[in-house]
């Protein structure tokens, strides 16, 4: 930069923003904002108005997914910036890097219950990878400078920056600075070679090996890696909710998702292996059920760039510290040199192999609309797009019965499980991938808690498809209640209801209704080739389950079959 | 297990809040608590007395090294520190006791602080179980006001906590 400019927090902001390459932020106005949101007027971001600031912030959470980018959303003081927290407590638990700039009330108010004030940054503190109070407007263009670097490296996350109103008034020379200087954060990158190496000497000696990869493959683009890794120790690779697109599920090597809604054969690959190499995972108590019983059998090597998830939920023999792709790397390395035979695991991998033929995922297809064969259909139709989903029922059917093939392409709130995250998020995703087709895999539920951005894609000519697997209910809770509950269906009936292409068509947006199976194609056609956002609802078999099920608590390979 | 920590934290506004969440999220007391400036102004020093669960200590001081504005944790080995806190008691007196009181300040090296007509101020530095041992001394005259401050470690013999590089 060098030339220092006079100018005010506000548009020295701006020029932070420049700096850090943003095109695109999510936002909504208000009082404290006019002096930014006067900047943002005529500056070359694409700011994108949303109606709740909830969605601005899945939004920068799904655009920061689909592209690796950091996503950034903007709200006001008091109830804009607390209608950020479930957007920043999603983002934290699935470790999106996002920047939420927030304004505050002018600093000679703080503390004094001004009107629309909130002590946000005490609020979002246990859930920011790191948060901000700019005091001063000198402080403004470092913090900015560090927000994006703390949320963008090591274990990525949220980064929260509150400005109070008067600093974004006050005047600064404007300088961006080019480094950070950070004592108390210094993100490990490389893995310890000599853990690598006991990696390799543990890999090499297995005879039935598993890898269980997350979005730890994702987050890093290792994608490429964990392909080429996997194929050189010939071991099954089971991923989870997170990890989805990460290894092909096509290939022959891939089991798909490990625990409560995985895939027999992967729940099976783990409690028989005698080595788990878990890569950019936590052991999630969904993957894991019962901890104790968890890969009775298995020395396991963790490989993560947190230390803090080393052994927190299970033991762990062999911890890597780093990278997960400059690991994997240097991993292959060191098996190339050491590995003689190629042979040692094929009985195992025929053993697999085997019951991936006897236990298929599988559902009954009738003449009845079947929510899995909705998903299949997209599949077939468009396998390239990019698959966002609410939470539910019908997350999980989008995660079993898409084949997702490359990375990025499976947005879905995991860690918090956010109903109303999937359509948000989907903008966000089609805002960075607009080569992409996008579709928000919904549940009549879940899209009812942020529909009114169906008035933000309109408006800004955002594309998107949901399509609602509707069966008048809030389908997961549903089925907990069949199945532990003795069907008590408390409160989880929505049947009332709602005309989704009514709603569709108020906004302005197309809206198919589809209540036969012959009828999934040719809407789905017409909703991609009228590009326009489109909401399909698809009036699906009321009480369809997901199938196999493990028992929340219960070990993983007790599996229940619900296909009805 | 009781342990004592000592934390190397930027010298900030709300350091203390963010590490103090740590602690009570995962159910641990803090059974004292001493913050003050280091050498370099910009690094202040907790020395941080938990006990509880070894294994979930653990997790904290992880979660501890997460923290933007954590430089450093130690947690120091039972046995190698130095250990002392300060504390003040207003002791009730009268004719008959001050004298009585003032033996027992030379017997434990503690200090008359301050002097009034029916009150006394002990003011004693030492470990924890020297100042508990005063006070249970102190307790028959009748203690009108106690304050103590959290206990400040550090490594016996060379071994340092320093920000490092």
């Amino acid at each position: 930069m060098g030339k220092k400019t006079r100018m005010t927090g506000a548009r020295a902001l701006i020029e932070s923003l420049y700096a850090e390459k943003v095109e695109v932020m999510f936002g909504y106005p208000g009082g404290v904002l006019l002096p930014i949101y006067d900047e943002l007027y005529d500056a070359d971001i694409d700011h994108i108005l949303v109606r709740h600031e909830q969605a601005a912030a899945h939004a920068a959470d799904g655009y920061a997914r689909a592209t690796g980018k950091v996503g950034v959303c903007l709200a006001t003081s008091g109830p804009g910036a607390t209608n950020l927290v479930t957007g920043i407590a999603n983002a934290y638990m699935d470790s999106v890097p996002i920047v939420a700039i927030t304004g505050q009330v002018p600093r000679p108010l703080i503390g004094n219950d001004a009107f629309q004030e909130a002590n946000i940054t005490g609020i979002t503190l246990p859930i920011t990878k790191h948060n901000y109070l700019v005091t001063d407007v000198i402080d403004l263009p470092w913090i900015i400078k560090e927000a994006f670097h703390i949320a963008s490296t090591g274990r990525q996350g949220p980064v929260l920056v509150d400005i109070p109103k008067d600093v974004t008034t006050d005047e600064i020379d404007f300088e961006y600075p080019d480094k950070v200087h950070l004592n108390g954060y210094k993100p490990v990158k490389t893995g310890h070679k000599q853990q690598i190496k006991r990696g390799a000497e543990a890999i090499i000696k297995a005879r039935r090996p598993v890898i269980y990869v997350g979005g730890g493959i994702i987050s890093s683009n290792a994608s490429k890696e964990l392909l080429e890794f996997a194929e050189i120790i010939n071991a099954p690779v089971t991923t989870t909710l997170m990890a989805k697109g990460a290894f092909p599920d096509i290939h022959p090597l891939c089991v798909g998702m490990p625990g409560m809604h995985g895939t027999k054969y992967a729940n099976f690959a783990i409690q028989e292996s005698d080595l788990l190499i878990a890569i950019g995972v936590r052991f999630d108590d969904r993957v894991t059920g019962k901890v104790d019983s968890f890969a009775p059998n298995a020395r396991i090597i963790h490989i993560d760039v947190d230390p803090a998830e080393i052994s927190k939920n299970v033991r762990v023999d062999i911890p890597i510290v780093g990278n997960a792709r400059s690991i994997l790397k240097v991993l292959v390395e060191f098996i190339s040199e050491l590995k003689k035979s190629k042979s040692g695991t094929t009985e195992w991998i025929r053993k697999v192999e085997k019951w991936k033929q006897l236990y298929p995922l599988k559902y009954l297809m009738d003449e009845s609309l079947k929510p899995q064969y909705i998903v299949e259909q997209i599949n077939e139709l468009y396998p390239d797009s990019i698959i966002v989903t609410e939470v539910g029922q019908n997350q999980m059917w989008a995660a079993q019965y898409f084949k997702y093939s490359q990375p990025r392409t499976f947005i879905s709130s995991g860690g918090l499980g956010t109903m109303g995250f999937g359509f948000p998020a989907a903008m966000g995703a089609k805002k960075g991938r607009p080569d992409k087709v996008v579709f928000d895999i919904a549940g009549d539920g879940s899209f009812q808690m942020n529909s009114q951005e169906l008035a933000t894609v309109v408006k800004n000519d955002i594309p998107v498809i949901v399509a609602i697997l509707n069966n008048g209910f809030l389908g997961m809770v549903r089925q907990w209640q069949d199945l532990f509950f003795d069907k008590r269906y408390s409160f989880t009936s929505i049947d009332n209801s709602v005309d989704f292409v009514k709603l569709a068509e108020a906004y302005g947006a197309l809206g198919l209704r589809v209540t036969k199976p012959e009828e999934v194609g040719p809407a789905l056609k017409e909703a991609v080739d009228s590009l326009r956002p489109t909401v399909i609802d698809f009036v699906v078999e009321r009480e369809e389950n997901v199938s196999p099920m493990v028992p929340a608590g219960a070990a993983i390979n007790e599996i229940l079959d619900l296909e009805a | 297990m009781k342990h004592t920590l000592a934390i190397l934290v930027e010298n900030r506004s709300g350091v203390l809040t963010r590490v103090a969440g740590l602690f009570s999220r995962r159910g641990f007391n803090i059974e004292s608590l001493a913050v003050g400036v280091t050498d370099n102004p910009d690094i202040s020093r907790m020395t941080i007395v938990v006990s509880g669960d070894d294994h979930v200590l653990e997790q904290v001081i992880k979660q501890l090294n997460k923290l933007i504005d954590v430089i450093r944790v130690s947690d120091f080995e039972p046995g190698e520190t130095i250990e002392r806190e300060l504390a003040f008691f207003k002791v009730k007196v009268d004719k008959g006791n001050r004298s009585e009181v003032m033996q027992i300040v030379d017997v434990f090296r503690a200090q008359i602080v301050d002097v009034g007509v029916k009150s006394l101020i002990v003011g004693v530095t030492g470990t924890n179980d020297k100042i508990d041992a005063i006070e249970k001394l102190l307790r028959g005259f009748g203690i009108l006001e106690v304050v103590r401050t959290g206990t400040v470690a550090m490594n016996r013999g060379a071994k340092t906590v320093k920000p490092g590089k």
